[in-house]
């Protein structure tokens, strides 16, 4: 059998394993995806592989007593046995209160990740993507470590009350790290996409090649607080641990930095500079993703963060039921609006400043101010009367992204990015940020 | 993607998991006749498309999550992960393929093939081949973790009712939330490779956790505190109450066996406490570092810098290189840390989470030094790099976290080892006139070479001259790891010997987790820069 079942396929089969249910209702996952990589160092591969895999999920419920059960084998008697396991499961379940049952049908927007590009790459397309970059690195004299992983896949879910839902898609995500022979310079460059056709391993290795030779030689300077310009790779890894805060439920209870004393949220207070708006918008033709949620809620376009003011939070379905709102689910992609100045304009109208280009090992220090520590890596320049001056050495930070984002300057023209934590890909502008807090220095390159 | 929610985050479940009844987990699983069967088919179809080296590891992955908050029951979880991963070396090159649910000599055989594909494509991009230090073979051999009771085996209720009662006892004494969680694994796994050896291993490990959490209404702040549990290579026997398992002092710590209900409810009252308590004054100041805290520690600023492929850069494009470089191993006085400091890898201590019989490339295991007297000796190397070190022989620590995903060095258990001279924490505290005693473990961060840290933890408290003051919040310090070894002045006995541990170490592209313990005594380092972390907003 396929691994990568078509809608109409995944339709039937879906229809078949529901058949086989006896429970007060019943919703089935099914997913499927064929992966490739290639990881590369010293200027060598060293080791890539291949797999494939898909699997069926089935939750059934007598009242509020669930069980869950997932199988990887598609014979009926199989798709029988997991429909079996899952509804003695359910019986043997405590009951769940905050159970919500299943979804009625859904109308979902259109959205278009699946790239033939992607579906169709062989090892030795990888090889040779691959290759190009290491000619370049072997003919610099400098050494190049990457990884660059594809997949192919679909996800579909069927319900007893007649809801179904098919989204296919794809996605590339190529990382490379640079290095001088003498270990004094590193530059990084990462790239995302759903599209094959759009990595240019060539133009994308040049990147980190010239901030490997850039950051050589770097001179300490005081840790404190200083104007920066994040690159959006940098940005990236301090705003989605606002994002992954944004849940209405803990908002609630009064134990995140969206709660508010008396029990209430900060949804509807305005938390930073005007100019931020954050978003979540399935059909974007740069960052594609899936228009309906695990549970078949549609996704919608959400606004989370508008001109600085919070919009909304995620809700489970209990928790809107408990309060009263409409249970948005947490949303499958998130954009940031930002403005029209390039990365070069954005450092002309520097006095004085610091340009992040990749941050590192973000670990949140106190969650009640999303307080964040981490490190500048692969590149961390000074900027003086709007020119980049010389390479500095690493710092580690403490700041907030709440606070960061109070204190704004300027936003740069939105690109796609790839979390180097996360590994999640988002829309983010370059930002110019003042006083941003350094607390100490490191001597790691 | 998603917005998280407070409280423990569930780990990503690996690759491939199915969901099964609890019952089913007792199954046993294939029989070591057909995995020897399974794993010949796969060693002879690689040999015969050109491999000249081939090794097939066949595994039964079986975890179980009871997963509660409050008086509620979130979530049984029951997987099961079975299939067979297959590298070989074909021209000089490595190749890996694996395959879900393989179960016929025909389904291993196929894997090898496609990895001897993926080899032969990408050797066209190799300048020197793979090297591998030579290894015998040790026929048919088998491991199992000396466990008392298989987690697998204890009925889900009376797991449940454990979780119920710990949270209540929680909200009873101060908590506004609590969330807990038990996690079981059990790693069933049969390597076979073209040296000659069949090895079958059976492998347990377990963690208990909480977090409580408790709000000050008045402020609208909330403090949290989480378990000193630690994750162990061992079965439910580590849940058993034993007092002789337990350290007393300023709160109690545990060694081999674990009070939840007692620790939940000193977790409570410390939560609760932690609102009033002082915000720490930034400067230097000497820490005392339970072992509860210190692992972590030891974790990153010597398990993680002494693995050899990070030191060569086989790690350069994610977790990064070494400061700890070739040239100050070769030097033989390169100070990591001061004369007390002795730093050991062992892949064979009895409850330890990185304790196996042999390493996943088929290596017996073994116990040996990396910093001793202050001075860097060795690193942790495998069967493809040991050679660049001089030795002959790998160390038996390389690991694949699921039949899916390639083998690679990782870390050993890397522990500090226990003062020669008797000393007890009292003694040591008694001694300290400006410092922070730290337990448990908190935020984390450090460079990509491993020079400049940063920790946190779960309880300080300040101590002023010889004499425990208080509680203090907003506590982190931060340090260079040869300065902040270098300023270890005592450790504490064998008597106060424990592990600590992680459950989900990440590491390579794409990311693998393993297991991996940390032991020490209570240990003093002098004048460390303590930051205070609390900000307004």
């Amino acid at each position: 059998m396929a691994i990568i079942l078509t809608e109409a396929e995944a339709r039937a089969l879906l229809t078949k394993v529901l058949s086989y249910s006896k429970a007060d209702s019943c919703e089935v996952n099914l997913s499927g995806a064929e992966r490739g990589n290639i990881r590369y160092a010293r200027n060598e591969v060293s080791t890539s592989g291949a797999l494939a895999n898909q699997v069926l999920g089935v939750q059934s419920a007598f009242g509020k007593k669930l069980g869950t059960a997932t199988i990887t084998e598609f014979d009926d008697a199989s798709l029988e046995k997991v429909v079996r396991r899952s509804e003695e499961l359910a019986q043997l379940a405590p009951e769940n209160p905050e159970y919500m049952g299943v979804l009625e049908p859904q109308q979902y927007l259109k959205a278009s990740g699946f790239f033939d590009s992607i579906a169709s790459l062989t090892p030795d397309k990888r090889a040779d993507a691959v290759a190009k970059s290491l000619k370049l690195t072997r003919d610099a004299k400098l050494i190049g470590a990457g990884f660059m992983d594809d997949r192919n896949g679909y996800e579909a879910m069927m319900n007893s009350k007649g809801l179904f839902a098919y989204y296919p898609s794809t996605n590339v995500n190529f990382s490379l790290t640079v290095r001088t022979e003498d270990g004094k310079g590193s530059g990084y460059v990462a790239r995302g996409y759903s599209d094959f056709t759009k990595l240019d391993t060539t133009a994308a290795t040049r990147i980190a090649l010239l901030k490997a030779q850039g950051s050589a030689e770097a001179r300490a300077i005081e840790p404190g607080k200083y104007t920066v310009i994040l690159e959006p790779t940098a940005a990236a890894v301090l705003l989605e641990n606002i994002f992954f805060n944004m849940d209405a439920r803990s908002a609630d209870e009064g134990r995140s930095y969206f709660s508010k004393v008396g029990g209430k949220s900060r949804l509807g207070d305005k938390i930073m500079d005007e100019r931020v708006t954050i978003y979540s918008d399935p059909t974007n033709a740069e960052l594609p993703a899936s228009p309906w949620s695990g549970d078949g809620r549609p996704q919608e376009k959400t606004m989370w963060i508008e001109k600085g003011v919070v919009k909304n939070l995620a809700y489970s379905r209990f928790w809107a039921q408990k309060q009263g709102k409409k249970a948005i689910p947490s949303p499958n992609n998130v954009l940031m609006a930002g403005g029209t100045q390039s990365l070069e304009d954005m450092i002309k109208s520097t006095q004085r400043g610091i340009l992040v280009t990749k941050l590192w090992y973000i670990r949140e220090v106190d969650p009640q101010t999303i307080l964040l520590t981490g490190l500048t890596r692969d590149g961390t320049f000074f900027i003086e009367n709007g020119k980049i001056k010389y390479p500095v050495k690493n710092f580690r930070f403490n700041e907030s992204p709440v606070i960061m984002l109070n204190n704004l300057e300027s936003l740069g023209k939105p690109e796609r990015v790839v979390s180097t934590e996360s590994d999640q890909n988002y829309l983010i502008p370059p930002m110019k940020i003042r006083e941003f807090t350094f607390t100490s220095l490191s001597d790691a390159v | 993607m998603g917005f998280g929610t407070a409280g423990i985050i569930l780990p990503t479940l690996p690759a491939f998991s199915r969901t099964i009844s609890p019952e089913q987990l007792l199954e046993p699983g294939l029989d070591v006749v057909v995995k020897k069967r399974l794993a010949d088919a796969a060693l002879n179809a690689a040999k015969s498309q050109g491999a000249t080296y081939t090794d097939v590891r066949i595994g039964r992955y079986l975890n179980q999550y009871v997963i509660t908050r409050e008086d509620k029951v979130q979530n049984i979880v029951n997987t099961e992960s079975y299939g067979v991963g297959v590298r070989v070396i074909a021209d000089g090159c490595w190749g890996f393929a694996a395959v879900v649910d393989a179960k016929s000599e025909a389904d291993t055989a196929k894997a090898a093939e496609q990895a001897v594909a993926i080899a032969k494509a990408n050797a066209k991009l190799m300048k020197e081949p793979v090297q591998l230090a030579p290894q015998k073979g040790y026929g048919e051999v088998s491991w199992k973790a000396p466990i008392k009771r298989n987690a697998f085996e204890v009925p889900i209720k009376e797991k449940v009712d454990l979780l119920l009662g710990v949270n209540d006892a929680a909200l009873k004494n101060g908590a506004n939330y609590v969330n807990s969680v038990l996690f079981m694994v059990n790693e069933q796994k049969y390597f076979a490779s073209t040296e000659g050896t069949y090895a079958d291993q059976d492998i347990h490990r377990i963690w208990p956790i909480f977090d409580v959490t408790a709000i000050d209404p008045k402020t609208g702040k909330f403090e949290t505190r989480n378990a000193l549990s630690a994750p162990v290579g061992m079965g439910y026997e580590y849940l058993q109450v034993n007092p002789a398992d337990k350290v007393t002092g300023i709160t109690t710590r545990y060694n081999k066996g674990y009070d939840m209900l007692e620790d939940v409810t000193a977790a409570a009252k410390q939560a609760r406490a932690k609102h009033t308590a002082k915000s720490v004054e930034a400067g230097k100041y000497d820490l005392v570092l339970d072992p509860s805290h210190l692992w972590l520690t030891i974790h990153e600023s010597v398990g993680h810098p002494l693995e050899l492929d990070r030191v060569l850069g086989y790690e350069a494009n994610f977790a990064g290189t070494s400061f700890a470089t070739l040239d100050k191993w070769k030097s033989k006085d390169f100070n990591y840390g001061s004369k007390q400091v002795n730093l050991i890898a062992d892949k064979t201590q009895v409850g330890s989470l990185g304790a196996v019989g042999y390493d996943d490339e088929g290596v017996q295991t073994q116990k040996w030094d990396l910093v001793r007297d202050g001075i860097l000796v060795n690193y942790q190397a495998i069967r493809d790099q040991v050679q660049i070190i001089n030795e002959n022989h790998s160390q038996g620590c390389c690991y694949a976290d699921s039949w899916s995903s390639v083998q690679f060095q990782r870390m050993a258990n890397v522990s500090l080892e226990a003062g020669k001279t008797p000393l007890s924490v009292a003694n040591m505290i008694k001694d300290v006139k400006k410092g922070i005693y730290i337990i448990g473990d908190g935020s984390f961060s450090i460079d990509q070479q491993r020079y400049n840290f940063q920790f946190g933890g779960q309880l300080f408290y300040e101590i002023k001259d010889g004499q425990i003051a208080g509680m203090l919040k907003d506590v982190a310090y931060q340090s260079n790891t040869q300065e902040f070894w270098n300023s270890c002045v005592q450790v504490c006995d064998e008597s106060d010997y424990r592990l600590g541990g992680s459950f989900f170490d990440g590491k390579g592209q794409p990311s693998q987790s393993s297991a991996v313990s940390h032991g020490s005594s209570t240990t003093r380092f002098n004048g460390v820069n303590v930051i205070n972390t609390a900000r307004k907003i």
